[in-house]
């Protein structure tokens, strides 16, 4: 019957124009995620450029940033984050805990978490000593065997979310000595409960250390954590001892084993390999040396152009190769070529060294003595202080294997064949069914589990079913945007996979609902303002009648040449461009529309907003005693280095101007949290969720 | 002039197409999942019915249908549909004389069950996922009957 069949042509039509909303969210999402992770190596490379280029008047707020280890000798860390002197009031209704611990000890403690408890301080700090005590012991590479523990299960990024690993703990079994499990890093960071995963995860594995095994990732890095809101939740969490919990948190991240071996035939890791991967030279690495897998570039490398790595292939310089795949999602435009106002970005400085300030500088060093401590400084960052080498630019084989390990956290698998530095993260490579060939063979091995990217079924598999995602956060992005999986590996070692997806509300989602992708959306205008005056430029040169209005065409090509983010404009562009005429666009009054507030220095504004979460993470690096507030000096200090590695003008009054229109007079100390309250967007046609509400703190 | 404007609308078509085509190619290898490709030819704006989407896939598949369709087959095969302005979108007005043709007693509205009777035994039947589907997108909770014409317009997209 037509009518019927009309009804029916209609609605099939409208599901799939959701769906294809519905995958671009992913897009968004995953395109924006790396480039904040790409920022955060742009962050590196400003420190390096820091190091490079101070000058006794900026010395003491750099030597602050990096400042050196106080603490000496594992004794007097020991001493440091004594626990005894904490006591336990008779108030605290969580749970408590003994050592060694006790089988019902640990339940108590995830039924505590469940209930949305916290565990208190002197706990948290036990149950940490313990947990490094132990790491400490452990080899680089867990060698564990399935005749053992007839099988095992294996997770992979967790992220905070706690209902995914209570899910996977009601699904499987907690660990036990018959049930042996292998966390694949990854476990902070962006979801809220981060904190409570890691202490759960470190006390079952104090409780079975022969069947609990985890792996570094690479979020289980202390810079990292700063940008991601590992550091933010202990702090909201531990307002009196978070730091001290922080500071222990650095070291233990550092002993993490790097990778989990089953029966030598699977290896598991958090991102990936290289074809430098050389696991005989990994096992006799000195891991605990990376307390950071990021770092700022060694002198060597910044010459030669940014993160590339010491040995390797240097990719051409030229992007277009080594974003292949991240382009790939985009049809290759022609107009790949760079607009000026790209020099703005951060990634060339390294080429625009002034000889004669490289002249002057050597100068004030040597008349200053400070040659012998700058070198310190270095040197400071990448090991603990109580180890008798300290790393210098000549010492190839520790760089070589820092490589190598900062490869095995930041990797991602490619489809063509080769291995290519991951410039769309900004650390590891990209490798390629050969590169896992080649390595697999070259150790005797038949499967590669890895995670560190979010797969929308939880798990995939490619180069020939030899490499397997695992992800095992469900709705990462968003409700509804992905499952959760985990895998069950038995003596023949075929992976069995359990899928599943945490209900965030009881309510089922209508149709609409689930497709609507605001938060996306968001995300996406988000970006779109941070780069306003960069996009007015570009819709003016095709403008040149100066009209005032564009093709719609001009628009997506516009975009996504100063956005780079690889992503559908023309598919997207109904969902950000609702009012045009015959095909134009007003873009003046576009952009206008983004909805974000007026701001009065406009340009100013709009980088230090670009910048925020760079802003953020190195205002908390300033904030050393983590007390929230800086010293308007400092703030200015580090607001003119950072524009001056952006190459912008900034004059002391347009900062003053922008401190008094932002409210900094508290005397002479900024709050942070104000600061960056002041970017927060508040789009009022949405309802967002609240902030969990962290029950009085017992500490 | 001719000659220019035309390929210079050739050439965003294919733009278009490849940008749809790419949001579902997971592994850059310029094929896609032959059972996506009816949502990629729906969101480029046309409405063809299933059986105009089975001939077109026919058309793109490879010799020995692999479950993967070619970007290079597709390309050509939708710029085509796109140029000529096949599978046109259907009005809203015929839209609701549609449902009106089933509303026979002309209520207004639509009670679930029979929606759901036409839309699983008519036409071009929907299985039971797509008709469950759509009454939970479609059924005003407090009275539990379908308004039709609050409901065409709530899922058009007005864009293209």
């Amino acid at each position: 019957m037509r009518a019927a069949l009309l009804i029916q042509r209609w609605y099939r039509q409208y599901v799939a124009r959701l769906e294809m909303r519905r995958r671009c969210t992913w897009h968004i999402f995953q395109s924006i995620e790396y480039a904040g992770e790409q920022d955060q190596i742009k962050l590196y490379n400003f420190f390096g450029y820091l190091m490079d280029h101070f000058t006794p008047a900026n010395r003491n707020l750099i030597s602050h940033i990096f400042r050196e280890n106080e603490i000496c000798r594992d004794i007097e860390w020991e001493r440091y984050f004594c626990y005894k002197n904490i006591e336990v009031p008779e108030l605290y209704s969580g749970p408590h805990l003994s050592f060694p611990l006790t089988v019902s000890n640990v339940a108590d403690l995830v039924e505590a978490f469940k209930n949305k408890q916290q565990l208190h301080t002197r706990y948290v700090l036990q149950l940490l000593l313990e947990s490094w005590k132990l790491l400490r012991m452990l080899p680089n590479i867990n060698q564990v065997s399935t005749c053992q523990t007839k099988e095992i299960t294996i997770c992979g990024d967790l992220h905070g979310h706690l209902e995914d690993l209570l899910l996977v703990f009601y699904k499987n079994g907690m660990p036990s000595v018959e049930k042996s499990y292998v966390f694949n890093g990854d476990f902070v960071d962006r979801g809220k409960d981060s904190i409570e995963i890691l202490l759960i995860l470190f006390a079952f594995m104090l409780l079975y250390p022969n069947n609990v095994h985890l792996n570094r990732g690479n979020h289980e890095d202390y810079i990292v954590n700063l940008r991601y809101g590992f550091t933010k939740e202990v702090l909201g969490k531990y307002r009196l001892h978070g730091k001290k919990i922080l500071k222990l948190l650095q070291k233990i991240f550092s002993w993490l084993p790097l990778a989990t071996v089953i029966d030598q035939k699977v290896l598991i890791l958090h991102g990936g390999i290289s074809d430098t991967t050389d696991l005989n030279i990994i096992a006799q690495a000195d891991r605990h040396k990376y307390v950071s897998t990021l770092r700022p570039p060694k002198r060597r490398w910044v010459a030669s152009g940014g993160n590339s790595t010491a040995g390797r292939h240097k990719v051409n310089g030229r992007m277009d190769n080594s974003l292949q795949r991240h382009c790939s999602l985009a049809y290759n435009s022609p107009l790949r070529s760079r607009y000026n106002f790209q020099s703005r970005s951060m990634q060339n400085f390294s080429s625009k060294v002034n000889l004669a300030v490289e002249e002057e500088l050597k100068e004030q060093r040597r008349m200053a003595g400070l040659s012998q401590s700058y070198h310190d400084l270095r040197s400071s960052l990448s090991s603990d202080s109580d180890s008798d080498n300290y790393e210098t630019y000549e010492d190839d084989s520790n760089e070589w294997k820092q490589v190598i390990i900062v490869d095995m956290l930041w990797s991602d698998p490619m489809p063509q064949d080769g291995c290519i530095p991951n410039e769309v993260r900004g650390g590891g490579c990209y490798w390629g069914p050969d590169v896992t060939e080649k390595v697999l063979r070259r150790h005797n091995l038949q499967l590669l589990i890895r995670s560190h990217e979010c797969k929308q079924e939880g798990y995939e598999f490619c180069h020939n079913r030899k490499v397997l995602t695992i992800f095992s956060a469900s709705n990462y992005y968003e409700v509804g945007s992905n499952r959760g999986a985990y895998i069950r590996l038995g003596p023949d070692l075929v992976p069995h996979f359990i899928q599943y997806q945490a209900n965030r509300s009881t309510r089922e989602l209508t149709l609409r609902q689930r497709y609507r992708g605001t938060f996306s959306l968001r995300a996406l205008r988000e970006q779109l303002f941070a780069h306003k005056s960069d996009l007015l430029y570009a819709f003016q040169d095709y403008d040149t009648d100066n009209t005032g209005w564009i093709s719609l065409k001009h628009w997506a090509t516009a975009v996504e040449a100063v956005l780079r983010l690889g992503l559908p404009w023309r598919v997207l562009r109904s969902q950000l461009v609702t009012t045009t005429q015959d095909g134009m666009l007003d873009y003046q009054g576009w952009l206008r529309e983004l909805p974000i507030t007026e701001p009065k220095t406009e340009s100013l504004l709009e980088t230090m907003y670009k910048q925020r979460s760079n802003l953020e993470t190195i205002f908390r690096i300033i904030d050393s005693d983590h007390s929230g507030l800086i010293s308007f000096e400092e703030f200015r200090q580090t607001w003119k280095l950072l524009s001056s590695h952006l190459k912008m003008e900034i004059s002391d009054e347009a900062i003053l101007d922008m401190a008094v229109s932002i409210d900094f007079n508290k005397d002479g100390s900024i709050d942070i949290n104000e600061f960056m309250e002041a970017f927060r967007l508040v789009d009022r046609t949405m309802n967002l969720p609240s902030e969990p509400n962290h029950t009085k703190t017992d500490e | 002039m001719e000659e220019e404007n035309k390929e210079a609308v050739i050439s965003e078509i294919h733009r278009r197409i490849a940008e749809a085509f790419n949001v579902f190619d997971n592994e850059s290898s310029k094929s896609v999942d032959v059972r996506e490709v009816g949502t990629i030819i729906r969101s480029l704006g046309c409405f063809p019915s299933e059986a105009e989407l089975h001939e077109m896939i026919a058309e793109v598949e490879e010799e020995e249908p692999t479950g993967y369709i070619r970007f290079e087959k597709f390309l050509p095969a939708m710029t085509k549909v796109l140029m000529e302005r096949k599978f046109r979108p259907i009005p809203k007005d015929v839209l609701i004389q549609a449902f009106e043709v089933l509303d026979q007693e002309k209520k207004g509205y639509l009670e679930a069950e029979e929606l759901k009777k036409y839309m699983t035994q008519e036409g071009e039947p929907f299985s039971q996922d797509e008709v469950e589907e759509m009454l939970s997108a479609a059924l005003d909770n407090k009275e539990n009957v379908i308004f039709y014409k609050d409901l065409v317009s709530k899922m058009t997209f007005e864009d293209l």
